[in-house]
């Protein structure tokens, strides 16, 4: 060691990687410093999971050197990027739904050995909660818990297991605003108790506000390699990831909204636990206008889309068109015009072992000229799948393609493009845009526009304020299953807006 | 010691072609034809004899393969039946038992009987007992599907404990009912109950003589065309299909999950009961014990061998048929089990085939 410095946490030098056909990195360096936050940024398919995949020993690059605290490292296995201090946050969470959280976290480590003893551990976890500020409660079963929820599980996994180096593979994505804030709070206590963070995003703001340095990636090059956020514009980064100029403003044409299409009365119902999600909810969504729900995570939005879609049982009364459809099953909502993007895209949207053809006639697979009386003519079926897939912009092999082989923003399209052919009168959204790169967001948010000039009334559910600002006309806030306020978008304040989110109730509603 | 090159898999990215199922399923069954042959070899047996002798007991003449046939028709039916339950990831093990509700109540037209034996014609008598007997096994295969669709019990262990049900409803009217003269058997039925056979045309055509082969096979290759057709084409398949991807997914699309469930439970039940039908009426002519060596049950193999495809499903029946024709022919007939568990491991894990590139890579050297 010729420097006086501590050695840096993380050096890659001249990374490559490549696949069959796909350069997935090419001679890329990173150099995380100890105690900094380096942000990756990059989208969809730039070779950012490949990279930290790499560092985290779940591929082995074909050249280059990796160095962890100054020591030179060889990764057969995650195992032993485990055994550096190296932990992964991934994006999709690896966690068993039927166990507890601090089962989960326990999970094929040495300790316990044979008596669980689980109230012990529990206190642990709660003291590593304390630690870095991470709430949730050890007993509870993880499919009881919120995706933001989930996210805090597999962090306190990996600092569990003794992790100094932390790759965190879009923790943001899923996330409220609020939760968040909380994120990068805790991010930033880690880092002052000595840890270090690689930080996978797409989002622009988020890395300026939380990241000491950034490494930038297009195509497996990167584009820039540890430069400083001060000063960096949010039009220069996107331009750095993209390779051009991206338009972040979607315009949103004025128009006057037309006759009530949806009407929810009084509407109460229970989430997964059983645990009151809504209270005597009401509010309504006219033609031509999109009705924003704002609020932190697991607030009553997942059970707002589901009753109103059919599938959730509640008490009240909800009108589609006048006809009230509370109670009902899924089928009859689609029958009054009602499509629905569902939150979780590969849990409830969409069936991966089946192909894009399949997944686009999911909702008209009986309607001519798709179906006829008894079967499917699959000759139209594909051919209305390749006029979405070409319409939409939707990058696969081919409509053979299965689902689960699509990216996120691709998928999304997949399911958008067959909500959107189903004419609909409503159009319940929720979180469209979630996890998905600035290309796609950009697309998505068009579509959802165009369907608004369309005549369709919307309720877009997002826990992102800024897109719930832009695209939407009116914003209603969610707060524990009941409505804080409605406000217009055009004048609303985001402080008024952030202050009804934790429970204030505006005063003239 | 380090070997220079070593075995990378590689998960497949793209999709693998369309074919590449069926000629991996071929390599399998070959390879495990070799390995059968290593084994032969290490106890002391000639394996080209014997494999040489097993073919021409099986595909070697039209009488053998008949054999081979005849056989294979009760596993094409299971087969089938089991092959739809699974697409929607409905466990139905209870193949054996519908297969027995089948071969009882088509009995019931002759044993009763419905009809009037003497001057109804045979084909009325016939479509009858089919008809019975699907409704048997559709019977059998409604009480899982319904207490699943409305108490959410198992059914893997309903369709499970059905097949003791059957199998001893059977053999109450076997040996007490219907015994014939105290043995446990029905009397033989008459021979308007009785499925056409190739045999039955000898008089016109000699080469016919002896041929067992009956209008159950036919049943069984008609039963796999309407179910591709199912499947493949319809939106009921299609629907299937869906539920067994995604149950989610499906409940978002508005399907009705439950009716579905009931329905497909049903449809399962009536092939494996239709099964049962042809058996006794074309090969056994009578109800008794043990009509069934385990062909529900065989059944889930082959439709998993045939990866739930119908029309794989009768390939897939033919091999089994041949392997149980064999193990009547050949000494020790272990040896036939052995064949038929050595395919099944090589079918099996053929699917590695699917999801990984196996590639041989030259190790570079070490500085």
């Amino acid at each position: 060691m010729t420097s006086s410095s501590p050695p840096n946490a993380v050096e890659m030098k001249d990374i490559v990687i490549r696949f069959p056909g796909v350069l997935a990195n090419d001679h890329v360096n990173l150099t995380l410093k100890q105690g900094e936050i380096h942000a990756l940024l990059g989208e969809n398919g730039a070779g950012k999971s490949t990279l930290m995949n790499a560092l985290a020993g779940l591929y082995k690059p074909v050249s280059g050197v990796m160095k962890v605290h100054g020591e030179d490292v060889n990764f057969n296995s995650p195992k032993e990027a485990i055994s550096k201090g190296i932990g992964m946050v991934h994006q999709h969470f690896m966690l068993v739904p039927t166990q507890t959280v601090t089962e989960n976290i326990l999970l094929g480590l040495g300790e316990p050995k044979f008596f669980m003893d689980l109230a012990k551990y529990d206190q642990k976890i709660r003291d590593l909660q304390d630690q870095f500020g991470l709430r949730v409660d050890p007993s509870a079963l993880v499919w009881q818990l919120s995706v933001g929820e989930q996210q805090r599980v597999e962090i306190l996994k990996t600092l569990y297991r003794g992790a100094d180096i932390l790759i965190m593979d879009e923790p943001t994505a899923v996330l409220a605003p609020q939760e968040i804030d909380e994120l990068m709070n805790t991010m930033r206590s880690m880092t002052e108790q000595g840890k270090s963070i690689i930080f996978i995003s797409h989002k622009l703001n988020e890395v300026t506000a939380v990241a000491d340095r950034l490494t930038v990636l297009r195509k497996g090059v990167a584009t820039a390699e540890g430069i400083g956020v001060e000063g960096l514009t949010g039009e220069k980064l996107a331009e750095l990831m993209v390779g051009r100029k991206v338009i972040f403003s979607v315009e949103k044409k004025a128009q006057e909204p037309g006759a009530v299409v949806l009407d929810v009365r009084d509407v109460s119902a229970e989430n997964n636990k059983g645990v009151p999600a809504l209270n005597k909810l009401s509010l309504n969504v006219r033609e031509g206008e999109i009705l924003g729900i704002a609020g932190v995570a697991g607030n009553g939005q997942s059970e707002l889309a589901e009753v109103i879609t059919g599938m959730r049982t509640c008490e009240g009364s909800i009108f589609i068109n006048g006809e009230d459809v509370a109670n009902c099953e899924p089928s009859k909502a689609i029958e009054r015009g009602v499509a629905h993007v569902p939150e979780d895209r590969t849990g409830v949207g969409s069936a991966p072992n089946m192909t894009i053809t399949e997944n686009t006639i999911m909702k008209n697979y009986r309607d001519n000229p798709i179906g006829n009386k008894w079967s499917i003519n699959f000759t139209e079926a594909r051919s209305h799948a390749r006029g979405l897939k070409d319409a939409y912009d939707i990058l696969a092999p081919s409509v053979r393609t299965m689902a689960r082989k699509l990216s996120g923003g691709n998928l999304q399209k997949v399911i958008l493009a067959r909500e959107i052919t189903t004419n609909p009168k409503l159009m319940v959204a929720m979180q469209p845009t979630r996890g998905l790169d600035v290309g796609a967001i950009e697309s998505i948010q068009r579509l959802l526009l165009a369907q608004r000039e369309e005549g369709t009334a919307i309720l877009l559910i997002s826990e992102e304020l800024d897109e719930l600002l832009t695209l939407s006309d009116r914003i209603a806030v969610l707060h524990e299953g009941e409505v804080m306020g409605i406000l217009d978008a055009e004048n609303a304040d985001v402080k008024e807006i952030g202050l009804m989110m934790t429970g204030m109730k505006r005063s003239d509603a | 010691m380090n070997l220079p090159y070593t075995v990378i898999f590689e998960k497949r990215t793209a999709d693998y072609p369309k074919w590449l199922p069926a000629v991996t399923s071929l390599v399998s069954v070959l390879v495990a034809f070799i390995i059968s042959g290593i084994v032969l070899k290490i106890i002391g047996g000639d394996p080209l004899r014997v494999l040489k002798f097993f073919f021409t007991a099986t595909f070697g003449s039209w009488p053998v393969f008949s054999d081979t046939m005849v056989k294979a028709t009760p596993l094409i039916m299971v087969g089938l039946a089991c092959a739809v339950a699974f697409k929607m990831k409905l466990w139905n093990i209870g193949a054996e038992g519908q297969f027995y509700m089948g071969a009882f109540f088509s009995s019931l037209v002759v044993l009763v009987p419905m009809v009037n034996l003497e001057t109804t014609p045979k084909f009325i008598v016939i479509t009858l007992m089919i008809i019975m007997g699907m409704i048997g096994g559709a019977i059998w295969g409604f009480i899982p599907g319904y207490l699943k669709a409305k108490y959410q019990v198992n059914e893997i262990i309903i369709t499970l404990m059905l097949n003791y049900v059957a199998l001893y409803w059977n053999n109450f009217w076997i040996f007490d009912k219907w015994s014939d003269a105290g043995f446990q058997m029905t009397p033989q039925f008459e021979k308007i109950a009785w499925l056409p056979r190739l045999s039955d045309l000898a008089k016109e055509y000699r080469q016919f003589s002896g041929i067992t082969l009956h209008l159950g096979v036919v049943f069984g290759i008609i039963a796999a065309i309407i179910i591709w057709w199912i499947l493949e084409r319809s939106h009921w398949g299609y629907e299937i299909k869906l539920i067994g991807d995604n149950p989610q997914a499906a409940r978002y699309a508005g399907l009705n999950i439950t009716r579905n469930l009931v329905l497909v439970m049903m449809l399962s039940g009536a092939l494996a009961g239709l099964a049962g039908m042809s058996e006794i009426s074309g090969v056994v002519h009578r109800l008794q014990e043990k009509i069934s060596p385990g062909y529900g049950f065989t059944g889930i193999i082959v439709a998993w061998l045939a990866k739930l495809s119908p029309f794989a499903v009768i390939i897939v029946s033919i091999l089994f048929g041949a392997l149980i024709v064999a193990g009547r022919e050949i000494q020790p007939s272990g040896l036939s089990n052995l064949l038929q568990g050595i395919i099944l491991f090589m079918v099996i894990s053929s699917d590695v085939l699917l999801r990984y590139k196996i590639r041989l890579v030259r190790l570079e050297q070490e500085a």
